[in-house]
């Protein structure tokens, strides 16, 4: 691969930035795009596209295979962006990195490849309320078939983790505590570090859902202390259908494999087969290797935009459109917690926010409404669903303004209050 | 922005700040519950059926302003008359709300104004939730309100 990364900016340019996504430069119906469900998906800089189409046009062979010259350059790029990955989340060694498809492919290989080992009648798994389905669903799953219960630590009414009720539900009989590092419905950081010094105090492993943080603030996987984590390509301005799952080498190697196949075994007779070192004995198949490699160009932009930089400014536009949304009459703000990032939930006083979606899609705005894949919380707000503004690297205040005055417009056509 | 005004009409605003038949029966005869898991709307649906005809009809859930206006104008439009005709508006609205944009549609009444979604494919499920769950209700047994 070509591609290399562009020199470490000094100062954060947002409007550098937004020249990189060549998405951002169309219009919706005549206005222009602006993207504000960022939480969804975040969009593709110009170095991620030209990095899955140089890999396609120049490179393209299957990894860890032929002698031939096109399978090492392949092989060569998959593990150079699995070296990226490493070093983003501050991994000890690649062998700690292993590809998936998503966040919900690598929550499931701990479920069933970790959890279920340990889980027997009485187990616990304990989760928090404000998570995703998919760090709901495979640990129902799981636990329904080991016969094992799943315990909800509470959240107060700002969205924050109540920590002490935490700590009551861990003890001899967790096997695994699995919580959000932030909330998709509601912005909310938990406090990993505490969280993860609280399950240890018990000898209890900890997961933590990474889909969220990873493209708001610096991970540091070694620095929390957690026993895996896992994140996410497409929300790290990277290309769909790659993930990535951090896991303890201690803890990766006493696993057994997640799914079977080609790469992740040693060798294979009728009688048995053993089992490739890691972390290819949980990368069964062909994996994803454009999108691997297209992570890792994904990652490397965002380390030369500068993490701290893109959080610093998103922290600007969040309190930003905070401050607007909540002067709108009839808004009201859905989490509220005070460590949070990126997510502007709302709810307007007598209308539904599938009509405020539709109406502000009409001036161009993009948002989520609906349940966010998060029902309980909803139910724990009291609402059906929720309007989601969400913020990236190039959002702009300029882009609050106009979600503000496309709500105004949504008062306008339907009533309401 | 005409479209949205072809979507949100008056009388669907109208319809959606004070639905029509909203609440539960005493003594229904015929219930489903009607699910958008697209956007969360949730919707219950009562009658009574009494002699072949839709005798009374009631509504409950919390939905979109397509989706309430559409129940409460579902409810107004089958109260009183024969199933047999509630099921033949069931197919004329489904063919309203699936035709393209732009091409004529049969003049439905009250029901015509809900042709603007047309122009909005993800809020055709909206319009349609309610009748969808009128056509489960009437697909069921009688059940009794003891239930």
């Amino acid at each position: 691969m070509t591609t290399v990364a562009p020199a470490r900016r000094t100062e954060f340019d947002v409007a550098r930035v937004r020249a990189d996504f060549p998405i951002l430069r169309r219009d919706i119906r005549g206005r222009p795009l602006v993207y504000l469900d960022n939480a969804a998906t975040t969009q593709k800089p110009q170095p991620v596209i030209d990095a899955l189409t140089e890999y396609y046009a120049g490179i393209n062979a299957n990894v860890h295979r032929g002698v031939h010259l096109l399978s090492e350059l392949a092989t060569d790029a998959y593990e150079r962006a699995r070296e990226t990955v490493r070093a983003f989340f501050n991994a000890s060694s690649t062998g700690e990195i292993v590809f998936t498809r998503n966040a919900t492919e690598g929550i499931n290989l701990v479920a069933y490849a970790f959890a279920r080992q340990r889980l027997e009648p009485g187990s616990e798994v304990v989760i928090s309320a404000m998570e995703h389905h998919s760090n709901i669903v495979p640990w129902q799953l799981v636990c329904a078939e080991r016969g094992a219960t799943l315990r909800v630590a509470p959240i107060d009414d700002r969205g924050d983790l109540i920590l002490e009720e935490l700590e009551r539900l861990i003890g001899p009989r967790t096997a695994i505590v699995a919580v959000a590092h932030m909330s998709n419905a509601l912005g909310t950081i938990n406090p990993v570090g505490d969280i993860v010094r609280l399950a240890r105090a018990h000898g209890v492993p900890v997961l933590l859902d990474g889909s969220q943080a990873a493209y708001h603030l610096p991970v540091d996987v070694q620095a929390i202390g957690c026993d895996f984590y896992v994140a996410t390509g497409h929300k790290l301005y990277g290309p769909t259908g790659i993930g990535v799952l951090y896991g303890r080498r201690a803890q990766l190697d006493a696993m057994p494999p997640f799914l079977g196949g080609g790469d992740m075994i040693s060798s294979v007779t009728f009688e048995r087969s053993t089992w490739n070192d890691l972390p290819y004995k949980f990368e069964a198949g062909t994996p994803n290797i454009a999108g691997a490699i297209g992570l890792g160009v994904a990652l490397d932009y965002l380390r030369s935009v500068g993490l701290e930089a893109v959080a610093a400014h998103e922290q600007d536009v969040l309190a930003y459109g905070t401050e607007a949304l909540s002067a709108i009459d009839g808004v009201r703000l859905i989490g509220t917690a005070r460590r949070k990032a990126s997510i502007l939930s709302f709810v307007m006083d007598g209308i539904h926010p599938h009509d405020i979606g539709t109406v502000v899609d009409r001036e161009g705005v993009a948002i989520r409404t609906g349940h966010h894949c998060a029902q309980p919380v909803m139910e724990r707000f009291g609402v059906p669903a929720t309007a989601r503004a969400s913020l990236a690297m190039y959002s702009t205040r300029e882009e609050v303004d106009v979600l503000v005055r496309a709500l105004l417009r949504v008062r306008e056509v339907l009533g309401g209050s | 922005m005409s479209d949205l005004n072809d979507l949100y009409q008056e009388v669907i605003l109208d319809h959606n700040r004070r639905p029509r038949n909203f609440g539960a029966l005493e003594s229904p005869t015929h219930q489903a519950e009607g699910y958008n898991p697209l956007c969360g709307d949730r919707l219950v649906l009562q009658l009574r059926l009494d002699d072949g005809v839709v005798a009374d009809i009631a509504f409950e859930g919390s939905g979109c302003a397509i989706s309430r206006a559409s129940a409460s104008l579902m409810t107004d439009s089958v109260k009183g008359r024969p199933v047999a005709d509630a099921r033949a508006l069931f197919e004329r609205f489904h063919r309203m709300v699936t035709t393209p944009p732009d091409s004529p549609v049969e003049d439905l009444g009250k029901l015509s104004v809900l042709s603007g979604v047309r122009e909005f494919p993800v809020r055709v499920k909206c319009a349609s939730l309610a009748w969808h769950t009128l056509k489960a209700a009437l697909d069921r047994e009688a059940r009794t309100s003891t239930e």
